[in-house]
């Protein structure tokens, strides 16, 4: 509701991020698909001309995709089912009477805003070190032999460490959505005769339902880019390479920007597709 | 109503909670304790928790070796000039959105939310020659704009649902009482939302200090932040545990004081309003 | 001064034409309520008065001058909110200077309107409180204060008194009433409520999907509807609706009869009917009454104890000179 001269100001004011945006989004995204169809190697020659979709060939046909298309999967997968998981089982708990719920919650949250490289070097180094690090005392404590955790273990330890960090964003987006359960509704489904167990299945669930939703698409996207950890740690090696790393290294590394751009498009639309779920929710709540 | 429950109960919540609670922060508490130790007893068999002789050496020698307060100013500048940036970008379009609606605002937000879920490493290289071109590679101005692009969304978003919680009515009334459009917007709409864009500020300066794709691509010596200072700390030569342990916590210090105090704002700011 | 002529205004949200070509005229000084079912267009009507949405076309006259251009900041009229859109960050004190501040009203003279107004208002001891630690009814004071003291050329109302409970709001009509007594400034308000238009206009203009139904004093509009929506917006309970044969003789399609002109009496009514619920206020007796075969049910309003109970007959006189005659189009039958 508003006059005409608002809305003509409005327009304007919101120009510049408009326009910000635009070019951040289609310059980049057109040059990368540009490159794609091109053989175009900086150190060794530059722009060898158009090659049609040989990049994307190569690209889908090369040893390393169908490994780092599992092995980004794993990740996602792996550290998806843990945070979930844990993030419910936390979010409940967290939800029951207390003392110092405030300070347990502070601790639980803290590992969120520790920088990607800080919280893999400290892995790396201090607990997972096969001679220094704190699970190797821990194993010989019990007379194990210490594991080599990121070359033999190297995808576990990967999924821990991203687990680890990403454990409070579900629980707080949880606990969040567990809060804003009416208690009404649970008294109610009490005095109908629910046991705890059906209260949770029947009620609680179901409520967590779009949190739940949420919370996969938004670490999705993020997961399916993740970096610094494996930058940090195995640098791609022992089967850490996942799909992003693979574009990293054939863009940055081998300098081959043609065949980087293809399997740069193939993330972009694979990120689209999962950012179209994310949207359609995000959307109906707007209209709400 | 909440319920009373049984005193036994909640003991075994508070064990429960806290148990599970300090297990999670343990690695965090384990590198500040570290920090505070020598190199030798940092690696020490069986491990020391308490009882050592707790120096500060570590934050000395990291601050002389690596000359830490380079990359801390490097950091406060990016995180803070791309936040700034991005406010002063993202209020008026967040102001027209909120109280000028229109039939496309919808769609332009969920655009601009679309924006932020490009994949970074599918225009790596195209961003990489442009500053190349620009010759603003390792340059603290190329960083905080590429950081204020990709928060921008996030930025809008957020102060776009806190502008949305300020009744229409309130701001209808100054422009009844006589005020200006600019009036209106500086004594009725600005000191109103102030706590939103403060809330919007700290998880933007929390994201971007922790951001770790373009920081570490884009930078090399001079305008590096901590982001890729501790990376370096990933050569074996740079293997001390102590100054690891040193160095990380003053990198996460400051984002982790800050942290506590936006959790209420990161539940809105990351989930775009769709958990409430 | 404040009249305000409306010519010809009409308002479309996009394709929707919410307002039809509409003429009215508030008379300077007047009590004007708009009323009318939710959607009716008179929170609409009241916003375009205001400015706050521009007209689709016609003018609007301010004492004669056009106004349709001009911004609601120049109008000189005042408005109160529903959610009384006080500024949370603002003291009660700066809360009412604000419109003086704006209108850049000397400090002095702006002291001198918020103690006058505060001491008519009982806000005296409340100057220095933020909004947020005032009761709803002390807020709804502090917008009506926000609003005097710009010596407005007339006071726009929109349901102001729909957020309070119902003793406060009882009390509130009354100030608002002796407002206007003592001020005899123009006011326009918008409340869906008959009752609120009943007490306090002295002029209700009756609205329905943006048309004018009828416009005149509270009681021409109760003694004759000018149609069956009239009819049966205006009086608390509504007014009984008949068709069929018993309207045909009177000569209508639909007859009309308020539940307090309908006698009861002991034996051979010219109705009857079984009583179905039966509530005793004391002063008054309502009495809802089945299988009449006139209506599905007919309300009955009886000074006064009357003892019948659920399940009783009951015997029915209507006062034939209070019977309304509508004829198949709705509209009023002199």
């Amino acid at each position: 509701m508003a006059t005409k001269a608002s809305r003509s100001a409005a327009r304007l004011m919101m120009a510049p991020a408009v326009i910000l945006l635009l070019g951040w989004m289609l310059v980049p995204l057109c040059m990368t698909l540009y490159f794609s169809f091109k053989k175009y190697l900086p150190l060794r020659g530059g722009d060898l001309g158009w090659v049609g979709f040989d990049n994307y060939v190569r690209f889908f046909s090369s040893s390393a995709f169908w490994p780092s298309v599992i092995a980004t999967l794993v990740i996602v997968g792996g550290v998806l089912a843990i945070t979930v998981v844990f993030g419910i089982l936390l979010a409940i708990l967290l939800d029951q009477p207390m003392w110092g719920q405030g300070i347990v919650r502070i601790l639980v949250i803290a590992p969120f805003f520790v920088m990607p490289t800080v919280s893999a070097l400290v892995w790396k180094n201090m607990f997972m070190d096969p001679v220094n690090g704190l699970f190797a005392h821990l194993w010989k404590f019990f007379g194990a032999a210490p594991i080599e955790w990121l070359s033999q273990a190297s995808m576990t330890s990967i999924v821990i460490i991203v687990a680890w960090q990403w454990l409070p964003f579900a629980t707080l987006i949880l606990l969040t959505a567990i809060q804003s359960l009416d208690s009404e509704q649970l008294e109610a489904a009490e005095m109908d005769g629910a046991p705890p167990l059906s209260r949770f299945g029947y009620i609680t669930l179901p409520h967590l339902n779009r949190a739940i939703t949420v919370v996969v698409l938004i670490q999705t996207i993020f997961l399916l880019s993740i970096f610094a950890e494996i930058f940090v740690t195995t640098q791609g090696s022992f089967g850490t390479k996942t799909l992003t790393y693979l574009i990293y290294q054939r863009v940055l590394e081998s300098q081959n920007v043609g065949l980087g751009s293809a399997g740069g498009i193939f993330a972009v639309i694979l990120a689209n597709i999962v950012a179209i779920f994310l949207m359609r929710i995000v959307g109906k709540n707007l209209d709400a | 109503m909440a319920r009373n429950v049984t005193t036994q109960r909640k003991i075994v919540n508070t064990v429960l909670a806290w148990g599970i609670g300090l297990l999670i922060f343990f690695p965090i508490l384990w590198t500040i304790l570290t920090s505070f130790k020598s190199e030798a007893t940092a690696i020490a068999d069986p491990p020391v928790f308490l009882f050592f002789d707790w120096t500060l050496d570590n934050y000395r020698v990291v601050q002389e070796r690596s000359d830490y307060m380079r990359f801390l100013w490097n950091s406060v500048i990016i995180a803070g000039g791309s936040t700034l940036l991005g406010i002063i970008v993202a209020v008026p379009a967040a102001w027209s959105m909120a109280f000028v609606p229109s039939a496309r605002t919808k769609d332009i937000l969920l655009w601009m939310l679309s924006t932020k879920m490009l994949p970074a490493v599918g225009v790596l290289y195209p961003i990489y020659l442009i500053f190349i071109k620009m010759g603003l590679l390792d340059s603290r101005v190329g960083l905080t704009v590429v950081l204020m692009l990709i928060n921008l969304p996030i930025i809008i978003w957020m102060l776009y649902t806190y502008f949305r919680e300020i009744p229409g009515e309130i701001l209808e009334a100054a422009r009844m009482d006589g005020a200006s459009l600019k009036e209106e917007i500086l004594y009725v709409l600005t000191p109103m939302a102030v706590p939103g864009i403060a809330s919007t500020v700290l998880l933007n300066i929390i994201l971007a200090w922790n951001e770790a794709f373009w920081t570490l691509n884009l930078t090399a010596a001079k305008a590096a932040p901590l982001t890729a200072f501790i990376a370096s700390y990933s050569s074996p030569e740079g293997l001390f545990y102590a100054k690891l342990s040193a160095a990380s916590t003053m990198a996460i210090a400051p984002i982790l004081i800050l942290g506590w105090f936006s959790q209420k704002q990161l539940v809105r700011g990351l989930t775009f309003g769709a958990v409430k | 001064m404040g009249q305000i002529t409306l010519q010809q205004v009409t308002k479309n949200f996009g394709d929707v034409q919410v307002i039809p070509p509409l003429d009215l005229t508030i008379e300077d000084g007047e009590f004007t309520v708009f009323v009318g079912p939710s959607g009716c267009g008179k929170s609409t009507l009241l916003r375009l008065i205001a400015g706050l949405e521009d007209i689709t076309s016609g003018t609007i006259l301010i004492d004669g001058a056009d106004a349709t251009a001009i911004s609601p900041a120049k109008r000189g009229l005042a408005m109160v909110f529903q959610s009384y859109a006080l500024y949370p960050h603002m003291s009660v004190r700066k809360n009412i200077a604000f419109p003086m501040r704006m209108a850049g009203v000397d400090k002095a003279e702006q002291d001198r309107r918020i103690e006058q107004a505060a001491t008519a208002l009982n806000l005296t001891d409340y100057l220095d409180r933020r909004p947020g630690q005032l009761s709803g009814g002390q807020r709804q004071r502090v917008a009506i204060g926000r609003a005097i003291v710009r010596e407005p050329a007339a006071f726009l109302f929109d349901e102001p008194l729909s957020n309070l409970d119902a003793a406060l709001r009882v009390g509130m009509r009354l100030e608002i009433s002796e407002l206007h007594k003592r001020l005899e400034t123009t006011m326009v308000y918008v409340t869906h409520d008959q009752v609120e238009a009943m007490t306090m206009a002295d002029k209700i203009v009756v609205l329905r999907a943006g048309n004018i139904e009828q416009v005149g004093s509270p009681l021409d509009l109760y003694r004759t509807p000018r149609n069956v929506f009239v009819a049966g917006f205006i009086g608390s309970p509504k007014m009984n609706l008949i068709e069929g044969p018993e309207a045909a003789r009177h000569d209508a399609h639909t007859i009309g009869v308020r539940p307090e002109h309908i006698d009861v009496v002991e034996t051979d009514g010219q109705w009857q009917g079984r009583v179905g619920v039966a509530e005793h206020l004391g002063s008054d007796t309502f009495f809802h009454v089945h299988d009449t075969g006139l209506a599905e049910m007919l309300t009955v309003r009886v000074a006064g104890e009357v003892n019948l109970r659920h399940g009783d007959t009951i015997h029915l006189n209507p006062r034939a000179d209070q019977i309304h005659r509508f004829d198949d189009k709705g509209l009023r039958i002199q």
